[in-house]
């Protein structure tokens, strides 16, 4: 059964579904998402572990509800005389009521498993038919266009394969969406973050069963600091 | 109700807001909408501005923030969040839109990948109106350095790496800073709802 089986089962698998991740992201990333100051990298990265993850909706939505209160709280400030009456003008245009406004969505063609849709948006296309580019020692990778100072891209490593050992000069955050993988610092699998900043030198290995597909976010590049990994710095721009 | 009425009454709270939104959302009513946008809209365009639109952009934003509270005021659902929630989260998304090529990136909450809420979470969940009130205390409980990261935050928009180049701190103490004052923003919180 291929991968994209695999996950159809545990969508379709009842009122149960996937049990939550346990590997999450931090508070000051939600705090960032939730506040508007998270570039688009960053905000991908998060809409798509919230997608997966129940707990951290809960989270995000407490922060959500911190930003309604602390608006809540500003002191007014005054508004031109008549802004009113011009939204009510607004209010007669065609299209200002919910069915002209809203069309209904249409089903997505390229849903899959695998990609939650926010993903989707982003790839142009369903997993199977990413267009991969080979970045060296067989993992491939995809660049997402992003705005903002981070660089989003999904990874692709080879089932049992290790990444070269290496360390971030700023924060890099890794979410799995099939397979696994496995660093000093745990298991990680469908759903789980690991959030690394410059004080981590690690050294992932693919599980083994099927390739890890990765979206990879990082505010800065990383460096390399295994031998090979060293000669690789010098043409692997990732 | 006459404009005296409504001034005649108690600075109305989010229970009234709510009931304002169904009457907006069930019975199109300008009048409730009226109500919406005279508590609304000035907190709205206080926010804008600080975090960095000029009056006139801010006055724009406010205008079609309100204008997305008509459309969708069906979508509000009163057990996810708060009116005040729900207002801020809709603004916050037309001051990104505005600067940016796509809109900020959501989760799809018809998405056929999303994992749902595990049994036991769904129990215990607590009504919007209490959360909202414990968040307020919270807030207000928090030792002053904490409640200012967490409006620096929200007000000025700051990312938690420009929190750290504005106030000359490392990013690692900014980072646990924020930690500890959304710990105790949480822990608080709880233990009000306990």
């Amino acid at each position: 059964m291929s991968a994209i089986e695999k996950n159809k089962t545990t969508v379709d698998g009842g009122a149960c579904g996937a049990p939550p991740p346990n590997h999450h992201l931090p508070d000051e990333v939600l705090l960032d998402y939730a506040s508007g100051a998270a570039d688009e990298g960053v905000s991908l990265l998060v809409a798509t572990h919230l997608t997966l993850c129940p707990i951290c909706r809960d989270r995000a939505a407490e922060l959500d509800a911190l930003g309604g209160e602390l608006v809540e709280n500003l002191p007014p400030a005054d508004l031109s005389d008549d802004a009113f009456a011009k939204l009510l003008a607004r209010l007669d245009e065609p299209g200002s009521e919910p069915a002209a406004a809203e069309p209904a969505r249409k089903e997505q063609a390229t849903d899959d498993a695998t990609l939650p849709r926010v993903l989707q948006r982003y790839v142009g296309a369903a997993a199977q038919d990413i267009p991969w580019q080979p970045l060296g020692l067989g993992v491939d990778h995809v660049d997402l266009s992003v705005e903002g100072g981070s660089r989003a891209m999904l990874l692709r490593v080879p089932e049992g394969r290790a990444v070269p050992q290496h360390t971030h000069e700023g924060n890099e955050y890794v979410l799995v969406l099939q397979g696994g993988f496995s660093d000093a610092h745990g298991h990680f699998v469908r759903g789980d973050v690991e959030a690394s900043d410059d004080s981590v030198d690690h050294r992932p290995v693919a599980d083994g069963g099927e390739d890890c597909i990765c979206l990879a976010v990082t505010d800065a590049p990383l460096k390399l600091t295994s031998l090979v990994g060293r000669a690789l710095n010098r043409f692997a721009k990732l | 109700m006459s404009e005296s009425e409504a001034a005649a009454r108690p600075e109305p709270g989010p229970a009234e807001h709510a009931v304002w939104m169904r009457a907006v959302a069930e019975e199109r009513s300008r009048g409730a909408f009226a109500r919406l946008f005279a508590h609304f809209a000035p907190r709205l365009k206080a926010y804008l501005m600080r975090s960095g639109s000029d009056e006139q952009s801010a006055e724009e934003l406010v205008q079609e923030a309100m204008m997305i509270v008509w459309r969708r005021a069906e979508s509000f659902d009163p057990k996810q969040a708060s009116v005040a929630t729900w207002m801020f989260t809709i603004a916050r998304n037309k001051r990104i839109d505005g600067y940016r090529r796509n809109n900020r990136p959501e989760l799809d909450p018809e998405d056929p990948a999303l994992t749902p809420q595990p049994e036991p979470m769904q129990d215990d969940q607590v009504g919007v109106r209490q959360t909202a009130e414990a968040i307020r205390e919270a807030i207000a409980a928090l030792p002053e350095e904490q409640a200012e990261m967490l409006r620096l935050a929200f007000y000025e928009d700051k990312a938690h790496s420009e929190i750290a180049d504005q106030t000359g701190l490392p990013l690692g103490t900014v980072k646990s800073r924020l930690r500890l004052a959304i710990g105790k923003m949480r822990g608080l919180v709880d233990d009000e709802l306990r």
